[in-house]
């Protein structure tokens, strides 16, 4: 007794018979979704990889000298080096990044999605964009040494000892290298925000500059600091930038406290550039160093992540709902 | 008084409303223009950068000054260094094949990592995972993208070597081509498997619904509708994840072991080797007084050719993603 009958051929009958007897099971199908389940986990075995390796090669320096590793600078022997000058790099580094990228960024959006004319010059700018995102940090690096060590000496500093290679000028790099990221997540944010939203605010007489401030940032502002969260991580993990506008991956001579702002005018270090520095030492001592700077930097890096990631979860289930 | 006495603020009559209101308007609008038109300042002055110094570079081979001559030890360089056996800036050296080869072999490794593994992750999570699975499981990716480069290049250089390559391949140098590939596909994963998984999700459900009305198995459908439906999305995640792959340098500068930045010319990838990007790095890493003004401009010159090759990538790409934009 055959299911199909008349127009199919007697080898697709019995193939689609044999299918749908089968109960459900079906062998190929079950091989296609277990590989593709498998690359995924692939990923995750990586990072579950990753994060042992790094964690067990850290413990004897982040177990038995945490607070001296985070108060000390590098030295010459692994067992009394910390990663201080690398943390406070890394925090004038994102100070600048706030401070620059994000107002200049937002601004950038909003004239994208609100203000630009269908022009030539929109799409040129809205293709120059994104292929500024596509450009390789170390590019940034070349231009960060150009513009602000070469041609502004550095910005603020004495240029005879710091060869312009000062803190302000890489942070100033980073700010580039993350603008990009941020006017795209943030356009695309605004891009989101519902039209009858801004018909209403229009409707009773709110001008244009009005209607951005009173209705479409706040309710883009998940999607914008999620975007903007996620590239601040970014910059504050990038080490080629940093490496081509001179920071230091050796020794750094310098006194300058945490929030010491003479340290702007001076040379500098970042935790990426740290642990260069460490994994480029020879001999098996300065592993565990590494692997512990490694571990300090992941928890900056990935907690600015996590947050974007919970901010996003969070206001998306919320608007579905 | 009547209302056509009222004072006209920019030509639009009473409802222009108040001249200070107006002024503000115009201001806001010149600052937002303003920083948009920044990042086409950046472009400029990213291409001025370099053609300034890799220009110099390339003049300076063919005429050298008698700065350059002193430097070289009283001979020309000449434009053959260009060509050679390896790349050694403090030899005179420029040989910009073994970069290029090294670059390209980095790539390959990377993205026959990336490839099936992004992409397969992609699918997943597009068509199998259901929203309770993907949200559980899509942030694997996430953390993943959101590690440094530096910290897989110190991964590539202790795990990846030792574990993987120098187990498998017994003449495997302890730095190598092949670890630093791996380490950089790895980076590349997430990238990939995002740009696709776009694609694919952009793909109307009108179509697997036709397919599964015709009676296709999930495979099929995946296998021959989703997947030509979104092949320019695809094509574009290979793109753009091969143009991050050229220009990643921390692993490479960590894990492919090229010191002093002079690398011997090699396609074999368990030897040492640098490309591009690391070549750049290292070079920027010496120390000041060794530098010969001629190589530290070749870091500009290596550094235009990176910027030219990735920028043909990224517009191709953008052609790609364009064309998914327009067709759903």
């Amino acid at each position: 007794m055959a299911l199909i009958e008349p127009i199919l051929n007697k080898k697709t009958a019995e193939r689609v018979e044999a299918q749908i007897r089968s109960g459900g099971r079906n062998t190929p199908n079950l091989l296609f979704q277990g590989s593709l389940l498998a690359a995924l986990l692939f990923a995750l075995f990586v990072l579950g990889v990753l994060l042992f390796d790094v964690i067990t090669d850290s413990w004897p320096v982040l177990s038995e000298r945490f607070g001296d590793f985070l108060a000390s600078p590098k030295r010459s022997s692994a067992e009394a080096s910390g990663v201080f000058q690398g943390l406070r790099g890394t925090f004038w580094i994102g100070v600048a990044v706030i401070l620059l990228t994000f107002p200049l960024g937002i601004a950038a959006a909003v004239y994208l999605e609100e203000y630009a004319p269908d022009s030539r010059l929109t799409r040129l700018i809205d293709i120059n964009i994104r292929n500024l995102a596509g450009v390789p940090s170390v590019v940034y690096g070349i231009l960060g040494f150009t513009l602000f060590v070469s041609l502004f000496n550095g910005v603020l500093g004495d240029r005879e000892i710091t060869l312009g290679r000062t803190t302000t000028a890489g942070a100033l790099t980073l700010a580039i290298l993350a603008l990009p990221v941020v006017i795209i997540t943030s356009a695309e944010a605004i891009r989101a925000v519902p039209d009858s939203l801004k018909e209403a605010a229009y409707g009773v007489g709110a001008t244009k500059s009005e209607v951005i401030r009173s209705h479409i940032l706040p309710y883009a502002a998940p999607g914008i600091l999620t975007g903007t969260l996620l590239s601040l991580a970014r910059a504050l993990g990038e080490a080629a930038p940093l490496i081509l506008v001179g920071a230091v991956q050796g020794r750094l001579g310098s006194r300058t406290g945490f929030f010491g702002l003479e340290q702007l005018g001076e040379r500098f270090t970042a935790m990426p550039i740290i642990i260069t520095g460490y994994a480029k030492e020879p001999g098996s001592d300065w592993i565990p160093v590494t692997a512990a700077a490694i571990v300090i930097l992941l928890l900056v890096v990935l907690s600015f992540n996590a947050a974007a990631v919970l901010l996003r979860n969070r206001f998306e289930s919320k608007r579905e709902g | 008084m009547t209302t056509t006495a009222l004072p006209d603020a920019g030509g639009e009559g009473i409802l222009s409303g108040n001249r200070r209101r107006h002024n503000r308007e115009r201001v806001i609008r010149y600052a937002v223009t303003g920083a948009a038109l920044t990042s086409i300042g950046i472009t400029i002055a990213i291409v001025a950068s370099l053609i300034f110094r890799a220009g110099q570079f390339l003049i300076h081979l063919v005429n050298p000054t008698e700065v350059d001559l002193e430097e070289a030890g009283g001979e020309a360089v000449g434009l053959g260094a260009l060509w050679g056996d390896q790349w050694a800036p403090r030899f005179f050296e420029f040989d910009i094949k073994t970069l290029l080869v090294g670059s390209i072999v980095v790539t390959i490794v990377a993205m026959a990592v990336a490839t099936p593994i992004g992409l397969g992750a992609a699918v997943y999570l597009s068509e199998y995972a259901n929203s309770t699975v993907r949200k559980i499981l899509k942030p694997i990716l996430e953390v993943l993208a959101g590690i440094p480069s530096v910290v897989l290049g110190f991964f590539a250089l202790r795990w990846i070597s030792p574990n993987l390559v120098q187990n498998i391949f017994s003449g495997a140098e302890g730095q190598n081509l092949l670890a630093a590939g791996l380490g950089v596909g790895l980076l590349t994963i997430p990238l990939v498997a995002s740009i696709s998984e776009d694609a694919m999700r952009a793909v109307p459900n009108s179509l697997r619904e036709a397919s599964a009305g015709l009676g296709a198995r999930k495979m099929s459908t995946t296998l021959s509708v989703v997947l030509p439906a979104a092949i320019s999305g695809l094509v574009a995640a290979f793109i753009v994840g091969t143009s991050r792959a050229i220009g990643e340098t921390m692993v490479v500068f960590l894990a492919a072991g090229a010191s002093g930045n002079q690398a011997l010319f090699t396609t074999n990838p368990l030897e040492r080797g640098s490309t591009m990007t690391a070549a750049m790095a290292s070079q920027a890493s010496g120390t000041d007084g060794t530098i010969s003004e001629l190589g530290f401009n070749s870091l500009f010159f290596v550094g235009f050719v990176l910027f030219a090759i990735t920028l043909t990538l990224n517009l191709i790409a953008d052609r790609f993603v364009r064309r998914v934009r327009q067709a759903y």
